[in-house]
């Protein structure tokens, strides 16, 4: 091999220091957080026999209960949309947000044994549990293209605007999950309340029915980023049928941006000791 | 310009008891209960520091292989996580000059259900090789790991052998300026260690590498590097040429490795115990590796709490894949209760240079009661060693079989 002229790097490490490559390093490891993130892809479509059929089973089955519950026996109003379809594009952003955020909040300790081995900005580590969710995404997103095609509506141009509310959704989950991931390495309390915090949040988010028909109730509900996300998909995916409201929209963009702030420098801050306490 | 300078050095952690919280409520209680009036008075007896690492200084050249050596906390794997950057220090600088790549573990990131072939880009990645990097190695690094026909195979079917194989196997070919390496040779087949040490000689002597070495394993310390440190408690206690300092270390009486007795079972605590297992010389001087051809005897202590009938102590030693070398009993006895003390002797067979390790074993008239691994018991070269330069041959065993000869 012939050895590369690369020119000589000099890194220092002393106490405090460890903001100084930060960005630096985060480019050059860009590719561990591409393999990390299809590491957990693979296994797990490897492990299960259903493999992508599990991804889809969730989401019909949620919305043939919430259609029956929500639609049928609580006859909240549908505006005009089949209400499968009213769920499935609620559900679509909300299992986004879930499964990242369960990924990403319980991704320190379960990659505890690198953390304490090898060095990389461990914020990688977090980033790379995004890819499974967005790969469940991608297949739920093709299931409800099928049905939105079925029930003969048809993707209009407000389907470019997709990707940033999938930006935004997957913003809210990566700033919780920085808050919990890092709080998890110390109190492991922390795992115990992601799926309760999932748990509620399905019901308190407009998964299962739409806002704008509850005016007095939107402040309140605008405060869940995922109201505004849930309305910016339902706008995308169901044409012109569901109104954006701006107040909403930017309520919940500054949540998110609060989140991700907060919780990127409370794991910077608490970062530099988790290869000690995991 | 040095390839590693380090500066004062110092990382200290609060042991504790309350300090480190595992759950929320511990925190919480422990919050409470310090806002309680009296408590903060009270002196933080729960917060007790400790230095891993105090005032370490030394420096590397470029191309130097350097080892590092102390007992079971030491420092030795602290120093290394903070050259690593896997931890920061509290106090001090370091500061590195190219490309590190630091093996901590053989195998980091391995995962059991992915296959041969997809966990060597993986395990690569986390070392830090780029894709490329990865794809120009990859025919050489199965190549040595002799792994072709289960490329496909998830690792988790592999033998403990074949996943070692290829777990180093990606860690050597690394091309880093400097290489920081922390007893990985401690796994796998004794053939397989050897290929180990040849790869890191390799890597060392001719490609010019710079290497910081740890390990337990002071015969491969000797074989590969010309400096070593000698850290105690936290503090570099010596730093020189291998071969002295290594002369020196043993003297000392530091035993390498140096392995607890286990407590004893429930069931053991209701008849006989070992409290205590020592390698000494004949002199009874504690001996932290045995000069070849020198005598030493292990000293083994027994409690033994209810009479015990037929009682047999054994001491046995194993090369480091567990292959019996040699086992010793002593013939049965009646122990009363109380404390014993048994020596076995080693004065007529001479080993050859190698790690092995010690079994110990009490058995009694009906039962087996205890049997556990004891540490290691290092040969090291001796400093004169004549007489086994003209009569030594090769094997475990270096004496040589009484000869005869007649002209006929």
């Amino acid at each position: 091999m012939n050895p590369s002229p690369t020119p000589v790097q000099e890194l220092v490490i002393e106490p405090g220091r460890a903001e100084r490559h930060y960005w630096r390093d985060l480019w050059r490891y860009r590719e561990l957080l591409g393999f990390l993130a299809w590491r957990d892809v693979k296994v797990r479509y490897k492990q299960a026999v259903l493999g992508a059929a599990w991804a889809l089973i969730q989401p019909v089955v949620t919305t043939v209960v919430f259609t029956v519950i929500f639609g049928q026996l609580a006859k909240m109003p549908d505006g005009g949309i089949p209400y499968p379809l009213l769920v499935l594009s609620g559900l679509l952003p909300w299992q986004l947000f879930s499964a990242a955020l369960s990924g990403s909040s319980g991704s320190l300790v379960s990659n505890g044994s690198l953390i304490s081995k090898v060095y990389f900005p461990r914020l990688i580590v977090p980033l790379s549990a995004l890819g499974v969710a967005l790969i469940d995404f991608a297949i739920v997103l093709a299931l409800f293209l099928g049905v939105s095609l079925w029930f003969g509506t048809w993707p209009t141009w407000h389907w470019l605007a997709l990707p940033f509310f999938i930006m935004l959704a997957l913003g809210a989950a990566l700033g919780a999950g920085l808050w919990l991931t890092a709080l998890t390495v110390k109190y492991r309390d922390f795992r115990f309340i992601v799926p309760f915090l999932l748990q509620v949040g399905l019901f308190v988010s407009p998964v299962g029915f739409r806002t704008d028909y509850f005016p007095s109730w939107q402040p309140l509900l605008a405060l869940n980023p995922l109201t505004g996300i849930i309305n910016g998909f339902r706008w995308c995916l169901l044409g012109g049928n569901q109104a954006i409201s701006v107040e909403v929209m930017a309520t919940s963009v500054i949540v998110v941006v609060l989140l991700l702030f907060t919780g990127f420098r409370f794991f910077r801050k608490t970062e530099r000791g988790f290869a000690d306490i995991i | 310009m040095s390839a590693i300078i380090v500066e004062n050095l110092g990382k200290r952690y609060e042991i504790g008891h309350q300090v480190h919280h595992d759950t929320l409520r511990d925190a919480l209680m422990h919050g409470m209960r310090r806002l309680l009036p009296g408590a903060r008075s009270r002196p933080r007896a729960d917060r007790e520091e400790f230095w891993a690492l105090k005032d370490v200084s030394f420096k590397i050249e470029p191309g130097e292989v350097v080892g590092v050596i102390g007992r079971n906390g030491a420092g030795k794997s602290t120093l290394l996580k903070v050259l690593s950057r896997i931890t920061e220090p509290t106090q001090g600088r370091v500061t590195i000059n190219g490309r590190v790549a630091s093996l901590l573990e053989v195998g980091t990131g391995f995962h059991p259900e992915l296959s041969g072939r997809e966990n060597i880009f993986l395990n690569g990645a986390i070392l830090g090789m780029s894709r490329a990097e990865i794809r120009r190695k990859f025919d050489e690094i199965v190549a040595f790991a002799e792994v072709e026909r289960f490329l496909d195979t998830p690792v988790k079917r592999y033998s403990s052998g074949m996943y070692v194989r290829l777990a180093f196997a990606v860690a050597a070919h690394l091309e880093p300026e400097i290489l920081i390496v922390d007893e990985v040779l401690a796994v796998g087949d004794i053939a397989f260690q050897k290929r180990c040490l040849g790869k890191m000689q390799d890597v060392a002597r001719d490609e010019g590498r710079t290497v910081l070495f740890v390990s337990h394993n002071l015969a491969a310390i000797r074989q590969l590097c010309n400096r070593t440190i000698l850290i105690r408690q936290g503090v570099i206690h010596a730093d020189g040429a291998t071969a002295p300092l290594l002369n020196q270390y043993l003297s000392d009486g530091e035993p390498p490795g140096k392995t607890s007795v286990p407590a004893p079972d429930p069931d053991q605590l209701h008849r006989a115990y070992v409290t205590d297992v020592a390698i000494e010389t004949l002199e009874g001087k504690p001996l932290a590796a045995i000069p070849v051809g020198a005598a030493w005897q292990v000293r083994l202590r027994v409690r033994a709490v209810t009479r015990q009938r037929d009682f047999v102590a054994a001491v046995g030693y194993t090369e480091s894949d567990g292959t019996p070398v040699q086992t010793s009993w002593h013939p049965p006895l009646e122990l009363m209760p109380g404390d014993h003390e048994y020596v076995f002797r080693q004065d007529k067979v001479v080993l050859s240079v190698n790690t092995y390790l010690m079994v110990v074993g009490l058995t009694s008239a009906e039962r087996d009661i205890q049997q556990f691994r004891f540490g290691r018991i290092e040969i090291m070269p001796a400093e004169t060693q004549e007489y086994f330069q003209t009569t030594s041959g090769v094997g475990h065993v270096l004496n040589s079989m009484t000869s005869q000869y007649r002209a006929l």
